[in-house]
């Protein structure tokens, strides 16, 4: 299989870290190895970088000041420490308001808070994938006491994106903490925290081409916050552990190529190809649907369900091609319930198990699309010829 | 991605006999769209009353696509009697195994082949009796089918009958009543003089040990999910003698999860023989 060229279509699960963030975290994990917190000038000399790369972060997210961003281990860890944080300095059972398709690093600390005592409303979504922003506004009016919006900014699955300044404007007049997973946003909208009066935000460095392992948590000045981990002083006592320098300078780096993308035509770019793939991909294999093609969506991503077939199937076929993609298909999630996304947005049955996923990033070019629109409807096509649903 | 075998992944990307039978002898469908997989399978007998044909059509996973296609390579040249002594597991077996999450599509090949054989008899479309109990009604898993998958492949635990036959799988309210059948099946089993598997020789110390590790790891953190707990009170040859508290102490349901949770859990990582007393 070493001959075929890989075109990877699966930037919403991870994406290639970018030359220039490697070359810039490299005389980090080489010459500058030291810890910014040390008595030394050795130590000392990296400590300047990284208050440089908080900066740059800052900036990335508009926050008033460097002082709110606190790096963490992954976006896993910044929304627990934000839905954990929150929550542990209310010191008595709250609120937390969330929606149905957040990603499982909201889910999962959501049914734990469940557990501890809090009541957790999770706000649905209509066909296209649209967030109930009626069902949130009764709910934040329905709960005394204190509470905690946490409702991403696009989603992973569809790359549907919710009307975060509105959700958050809304949540900051009802007396709630506001929080948003903007991890899928991060690089293809921009992320303005003065604009969105959120709290909290959290972003990964590695799917905005930095590598896996380091993750952002923006804190706004005044935001009642405890820390997660716990340990040292480092992050100004918010999360225990030496700083991460290499990856805190890589994530900057990340940053700043983000920021570009957003102004110099590259995310139009993006948009523009994802727009053709969609489209080729609608005339060429009939009895498709495109999940979340109705809302407001990410410039990167398309959702296609392909009627009457299995997405593992799909996703194997296409891997031999050499195409990446990925597929909320119970069979590829190793369960055996469909996608919890796609399921909340009431996708017909006969749709549900053939959903495939294709994100693009800005290295994605027009001759790998070209490549899928070549190939994909051949694999369609096979896998409906081996179907017992299809009619002939 | 799961680790397919080579034979899985040549039988998913070519596979055998795909397609319909004009005027088959037998055919069954099995699984559903909203289930995730179904299969189509027929044949047709030669004038030997061998299986001369055998075709599949299937919706579903690469694993599947193979389970379907290795079971027509297999049927074809066997007659009746002898298609209908393959076992889900010959038919994983073929393909040189299956991933444990996957073993539910050499089940479905299985369930397909059975129903084909009985549709050729009968002239019926369904074999599922209507008055078998279904016991997931997410994925339409009857009694009949969790005790066999069990008792043929030797399993345990919830989780097992999962892999094998999807029940228990979706929204989880059955999970307790599949683990009730499979307990029902072993202990039939256990009572049948089957090789008995030689037991462990363990110390006293060794055992108490064992016990007390497993009744931590395996049953506590059921157990104070619901505010309860469970002491280990004595051990006397084969018999546990175990208390109960918190909320667990009185409840009226406390007998089922002694019996479930604790018993399994000890036949299992301890010693089959084990009989479980509370105080």
């Amino acid at each position: 299989m070493s001959d075929v060229p890989v075109v990877y279509l699966d930037n919403n699960a991870t994406t290639r870290p970018a030359p220039e963030v490697v070359e810039a975290m490299l005389p980090f994990l080489t010459e500058q190895w030291g810890n910014p917190s040390s008595m030394h000038a050795f130590g000392g000399r990296v400590a300047k970088p990284v208050a440089e790369a908080r900066e740059r972060v800052a900036a990335f997210v508009n926050a008033e000041r460097p002082e709110e961003i606190v790096f963490e281990g992954c976006a896993t860890e910044a929304d627990n420490h934000a839905l954990f944080g929150v929550a542990a300095a209310w010191g008595r059972p709250g609120t937390i308001i969330t929606s149905r398709v957040e990603h499982p690093a909201i889910l999962g600390p959501c049914l734990r808070l469940r557990e501890m005592g809090h009541r957790v409303v999770e706000i649905g979504v209509d066909g296209e994938g649209r967030f109930d922003m009626a069902a949130y506004e009764a709910a934040l009016a329905a709960h005394p006491g204190p509470k905690l919006v946490s409702v991403m900014w696009a989603n992973n699955e569809t790359g549907v994106v919710f009307p975060i300044k509105r959700i958050a404007e809304l949540g900051k007049a009802a007396g709630a903490t506001v929080h948003t997973d903007a991890v899928q946003a991060a690089g293809k909208e921009p992320l303005d925290v003065r604009e969105a009066p959120v709290d909290l935000l959290t972003i990964a460095g590695h799917k905005m081409h930095a590598p896996k392992g380091i993750g952002m948590l923006y804190v706004r000045r005044g935001t009642r916050i405890k820390p997660f981990v716990i340990g040292g002083h480092q992050e100004r006592g918010r999360r225990g552990g030496t700083e991460n320098v290499p990856y805190i300078i890589g994530l900057a780096k990340a940053c700043d190529l983000a920021q570009q993308a957003l102004t110099d035509g590259t995310e139009e770019r993006m948009r523009r190809l994802r727009d053709k793939l969609q489209a080729g991909l609608l005339a060429s294999c009939p009895d498709s649907r495109v999940n979340g093609g109705g809302a407001a969506r990410v410039s990167n991503t398309l959702n296609i369900s392909f009627e009457y077939i299995e997405g593992e199937s799909v996703l194997y076929h296409l891997s031999d091609l050499g195409i990446c993609a990925s597929s909320g298909s119970a069979c590829a999630a190793g369960s055996l319930e469909p996608s919890h996304v796609i399921r909340a947005m009431g996708v017909p049955f006969t749709a549900v198990h053939g959903s495939i996923r294709f994100s693009l990033s800005r290295y994605t070019t027009e001759e790998e699309i070209d490549y899928v629109l070549a190939h994909c409807p051949e694999v369609v096509a096979e896998m409906r010829a081996i179907s017992p649903f299809v009619k002939r | 991605m799961w680790d397919y075998t080579d034979k899985v992944m040549d039988h998913f990307r070519h596979p055998r006999n795909v397609g319909t039978i004009e005027h088959p002898d037998g055919k069954a469908t099995v699984g559903s769209l909203a289930c995730g997989d179904a299969l189509t399978f027929m044949f047709r007998l030669g004038p030997d009353g061998r299986i001369a044909e055998a075709k599949f059509q299937t919706f579903g996973c690469a694993s599947a696509v193979a389970s379907s296609s290795a079971l027509t390579e297999m049927v074809i040249g066997k007659t009746l009697e002898e298609a209908e002594k393959i076992t889900n597991k010959e038919i994983a077996d073929y393909l040189g195994g299956l991933p444990d999450q996957k073993m539910h599509c050499s089940v479905m090949g299985r369930e397909a082949l059975e129903a084909a054989i009985h549709n050729y008899r009968t002239g019926e479309e369904n074999v599922v009796q209507v008055n078998d109990e279904i016991v997931c009604t997410c994925f339409g898993v009857s009694r009949a089918e969790i005790e066999r998958v069990t008792r043929e492949n030797h399993l345990h635990t919830v989780e097992e009958v999962t892999n094998y036959c999807k029940a228990g799988g979706g929204c989880g309210m059955c999970r307790d009543r599949i683990q009730e059948i499979v307990d029902e099946v072993n202990h039939a089993q256990a009572a049948a003089p089957a090789p008995a598997k030689p037991a462990k020789k363990m110390t006293t110390l060794q055992k108490i040990k064992l016990i007390e590790q497993t009744l931590e790891e395996q049953v506590r953190p059921v157990l104070r999910k619901d505010g309860g707990d469970v002491e280990l009170v004595d051990v006397d040859g084969d018999t546990v003698r175990i208390a109960f508290r918190g909320m667990c102490a009185g409840c009226r349901s406390a007998a089922i999860t002694r019996d479930n949770l604790i018993a399994t859990a000890l036949h299992e990582f301890v010693d089959p023989a084990i009989e479980v007393v509370t105080e």
